[in-house]
């Protein structure tokens, strides 16, 4: 299976998940099934999954404390320690945790290997490459903005921080291409970032040849789905506008758990839907879990603290160890000879007595 | 170094981009001379009671492997998953960035794509998939999954014994994803069908029964130690004896075996001998331990099992020689396994007390549990405190640099202390590019149990990103002596150095310590610990 393969199998189901809403409201006018069922379904096996494999993973213990330290750890008051990567105790490992999550810390450390041979021998650099740790950032940031900002659709009256943040997110105060006419909006930064971080990130995955060879259908599918989730978005509020009174009311219904389909929401909002429900039906079945794993990782979540505060191992099983006594008794006439302290004295027998004596007359 | 191992232009011809239209489940690995270490032996195997001790050879087709051994493979899989939520974790949330492929030394030294490590993890990843996600069993390859069967098993032993288990590619990992962990836990199952590599069995076989990885017996320990004692008085002028197994010392003082065996690390081990003599008269009261005569633990290279196994005598020993706290020495994995497993294994060791310092009166806060000081805080401390008379132009023949050893770095954090203790030593130090050292630091290329000879082109290979950057100081700087706290740093960084750096040599930080160190009543001391002269003293030598 090869590069090829991979992205033509993952586009493929991608083109599965767009064609179904399409032919199914467009051609058989499932505007029940795929705006309340489909829905619904897929919130449960969203949080349901979610939950089922968080507990999953809390119920194996982590037997050891092993932190990655990435920094000085704590000894000396005259040694300056480094509270963040090598933390001491839970407020730096919170710090940590804060770093990693809000600021991709650890993806930010990345560098690109330049490999070249000058006379025949080899020369290896370290260049910068914080493509991937600013593609990453933009993205997930952008996707929380914009996800937030939908909260207009969910909300009546619309909360404070949606106004804010469509204020901040708008002040380009940027409208669309004229030929759209007037009245359009104004033009949200994030958008324009998430659907290219987004391009990016499934771009690298094919021109970076070492991510060509590890991704996977499972890598290219879930990029699929968001560009497919903010194309439909984007073509809905900047250039074939929906009916945002009807959808709204679709929205709060769904919400209200008292659900019903307006007449006069247009196909491209079903498609729009069904995609946001595969992502997070998908969601917990696939890699995106790593939103809440990262929480998880007991390389990231610890403290350094293993000689100062004891972890238990709550499986800890006595094993079979060589006790010192099995060892002296196998040396102990050396070590006695060698002058080292044993434990029993050698007990003298008879033959023995004789032997090095012989043995060093010859 | 082996005949056969390539020229470093040979080796220099590497080629990082993967192939282009066959995916890596396509191919099966190759097997490759001067890559692989030796197949366990049994008689190692069954020393420590290991399953299927048999003869087997990693070229042949067959490796004897007992008939059922996808179902113990598959069975350990599963119960390793329940007991270690790290596993189960690095199994579910890798994103495949790509940020850890070009971290690796091995990746970076050989090109082959299976060493990215989020390749080597996939190797197993895809087995998990298969056995144990419902997207697996469906989907097969399509989901990244794969079938067990012997040419992933035999794929899986190739490249979880091309891992050291640095730790590295975890700094860069966005969820901490940690190779070593993966390698641990694949190593154990390989141990499950007795697939061990024999550089690793027969050690581990050998500290079980004598108290070391060498298999040194008590008497040939002590004469070793006495064989020093005499060289310090040549150097020195003084007879510096040391105590073993002697109940109701102080302290105990553990060090890796590899200290008391082979150049250079022979001369840290006479450097330690030096120290405490040293301060013999300001109050130190030390044993060394020939029972617990091995700091490192190639148990952990086995199984945490094993591990547990082997570091027992620690706690037994002081336990049974009644001392208040344990001395560590300058080793690499010997101190990822006290700071993060040790007392966990083994632990509470409450007959123990928590550590100070005799001389300066320190307390070593951060060793109140495992009651377990490293010799270089030890050190770090008296320095700080101006117990030690040192005299660093006695090291001004050397430009040193330091590399932090894997697991000090990532595993524990010990990287001001061993830089305070060279400024202290010798006047010329020199850091290498801050990307390659602290958090950063690159393998030596040999560790986790594979500084063997047979695969002497793999540690060629996986010591090139380190001897890259010894290369820059020692073109840059003139640097001549690349410093450590490993003790399989020491043994393996000559052989490395000769092939790409050749100017350069290696030594332990408590060498130069001892070289520095002044003593009441010493004679005129002309030669280092090496017997080779000071600088200054030159032209003494030669009279």
């Amino acid at each position: 299976m090869n590069f090829i393969v991979s992205i033509l199998f993952s586009g493929f189901a991608f083109s599965v998940v767009v064609l179904i809403p399409w032919i199914g409201v467009g051609a058989f006018d499932l505007r029940v099934f795929f705006g309340v069922i489909v829905p619904y379904a897929a919130m449960a096996t969203f949080f349901v999954g979610i939950v089922v494999r968080v507990i999953d993973w809390a119920r194996s213990p982590v037997p050891f404390r092993i932190p990655t330290t990435a920094g000085q750890g704590w000894s000396f008051p005259w040694i300056k320690s480094n509270p963040i990567d090598n933390p001491k105790g839970m407020g730096g490992v919170i710090v940590r945790m804060l770093f990693e999550v809000l600021l991709f810390r650890s993806l930010f450390r990345n560098t690109s290997l330049e490999y070249r041979r000058t006379g025949g021998l080899p020369k290896i650099d370290y260049e910068w490459e914080k493509w991937l740790w600013l593609s990453a950032l933009v993205f997930h940031w952008s996707f929380l903005v914009v996800f937030l900002r939908h909260f207009r659709f969910f909300m009546e009256p619309i909360p404070g921080f949606v106004h804010l943040l469509e204020n901040l997110d708008g002040f380009l105060q940027l409208g669309v291409l004229p030929f759209n006419g007037l009245g359009v909006p104004g033009v949200y930064i994030t958008d324009g970032l998430l659907l290219a971080a987004v391009t990016y990130l499934f771009l690298r995955r094919i021109y970076i040849s070492q991510v060509r060879y590890i991704s996977l259908p499972a890598d290219y599918f879930p990029l699929l789905l968001i560009i497919g989730l903010g194309l439909s978005g984007v073509l809905m509020r900047y250039f074939l506008r929906v009916d945002i009174t009807a959808v709204k009311e679709l929205a709060i219904g769904l919400f209200k758990f008292s659900p019903k389909v307006p007449d006069g929401i247009g196909v491209l909002f079903f498609i729009h839907l069904f995609i946001l429900c595969v992502l997070i039906a998908y969601f917990p079945f696939s890699k995106l879990m790593h939103f809440i794993g990262v929480f998880l990782s007991p390389t990231r979540n610890l403290a350094n603290n293993n000689r100062f505060v004891r972890h238990v191992n709550p499986w800890n099983y006595p094993v079979a160890t060589h006790t010192y006594e099995e060892y002296e008794d196998e040396f102990r006439e050396h070590m006695v000879e060698a002058g080292i302290p044993v434990e029993k004295g050698v007990e003298p027998k008879e033959e023995d007595k004789e032997v090095p004596e012989t043995s060093q007359k010859e | 170094m082996a005949d056969t191992t390539p020229k470093p232009k040979e080796i220099a011809k590497i080629d990082h981009t993967p192939p282009l239209m066959r995916g890596w489940m396509d191919e099966p690995a190759e097997i490759k001379k001067g890559i692989y270490c030796y197949g366990s032996k049994p008689s190692n195997l069954e020393y420590v009671d290991m399953p299927f001790p048999r003869e087997w050879s990693p070229l042949n087709d067959d490796w004897n492997l007992p008939e059922n051994w996808k179902d113990i493979v598959k069975e350990g899989f599963k119960d390793r998953l329940d007991r270690f939520r790290s596993v189960k974790l690095f199994m579910d949330i890798c994103v495949r960035c790509g940020a850890c492929a070009d971290k690796c030394h091995f990746f970076i030294g050989s090109g082959d794509p299976r060493n990215m490590p989020v390749l080597r993890a996939e190797l197993i990843r895809s087995v998990y998939r298969r056995n144990f996600t419902t997207g697996g069993k469906l989907l097969g390859k399509l989901a990244g999954a794969r079938d067990l069967d012997k040419d992933v098993l035999k794929e899986w032993w190739y490249y979880l014994y091309q891992c050291t288990e640095c730790r590295r590619c975890s700094v860069f990992c966005p969820y901490g994803i940690d190779m070593a962990e993966i390698t641990i836990f694949g190593r154990e199952l390989t141990n499950l069908v007795g697939l061990n590599i024999d550089w690793i069995a027969a050690p581990v076989a050998n500290c079980y029964r004598t108290g070391n990885h060498l298999g040194i017996q008590p008497h040939a320990y002590k004469d070793m130690l006495d064989f020093f004692t005499d060289e310090i008085e040549d150097i020195t002028g003084i007879r510096m004896e040391q105590d073993l197994n002697r109940k109701g010392a102080e302290i105990l003082f553990i060090t890796p075996s590899g200290d008391v065996f082979a150049d250079p690390g022979t001369y840290t081990c006479m450097g330690y001998m030096m120290l405490f003599h040293y301060l013999k008269n300001l109050g130190l009261d030390i044993t060394w331990s020939t029972y617990a005569s091995e700091g490192g633990n190639f148990g952990y290279f086995t199984s945490h099992e094993m591990a547990k196994r082997l570091n027992a005598k620690m706690y037994a020993e002081a336990k049974r020689l009644g001392v208040k706290w344990i001395l560590g020495g300058e080793c690499g994995h010997m101190w990822r396994v006290l700071n993060q497993y040790m007392d966990t294994f083994n632990g509470p060791a409450d007959n123990l007390e928590e550590p100070v310092s005799p001389i300066t009166g320190t307390k070593f806060e951060n060793a109140r549990s495992t009651k377990m000081v490293h010799i270089i805080e030890f050190t770090a401390d008296l320095i700080k405190n101006n117990k030690l008379k040192l005299d660093p132009s006695r090291n001004d023949n050397l430009n040193v640099t330091f590399h932090d050893s894997c697991n000090p770095a990532r595993g524990m954090g010990i990287l001001e202390e061993p830089r305070y203790i060279i400024n202290n030593v010798c006047n010329n130090f020199y850091e290498m590019p801050p990307n390659t050292i602290r958090e950063q630091t690159f393998c030596c290329g040999s560790g986790a149990g594979l500084n063997a000879g047979e695969n002497m082109e793999l540690r060629m290979r996986g010591g090139l990103a380190r001897a890259n950057a010894v290369k820059y100081v020692h073109e840059k700087f003139g640097v001549n002596m690349l410093a450590c706290i490993c003790a399989i740093d020491r043994a393996v960084f000559p052989n490395l150095m000769e092939y790409w750096v050749p100017e350069v040599d290696v030594t332990g930080i408590h060498e130069m310590v001892a070289n520095a160190m002044i003593f009441e009543g010493e004679k005129k001391r002309t030669t280092d610990l090496r017997g080779e002269p000071l600088p200054g003293m030159e032209e003494e030598e030669d009279v």
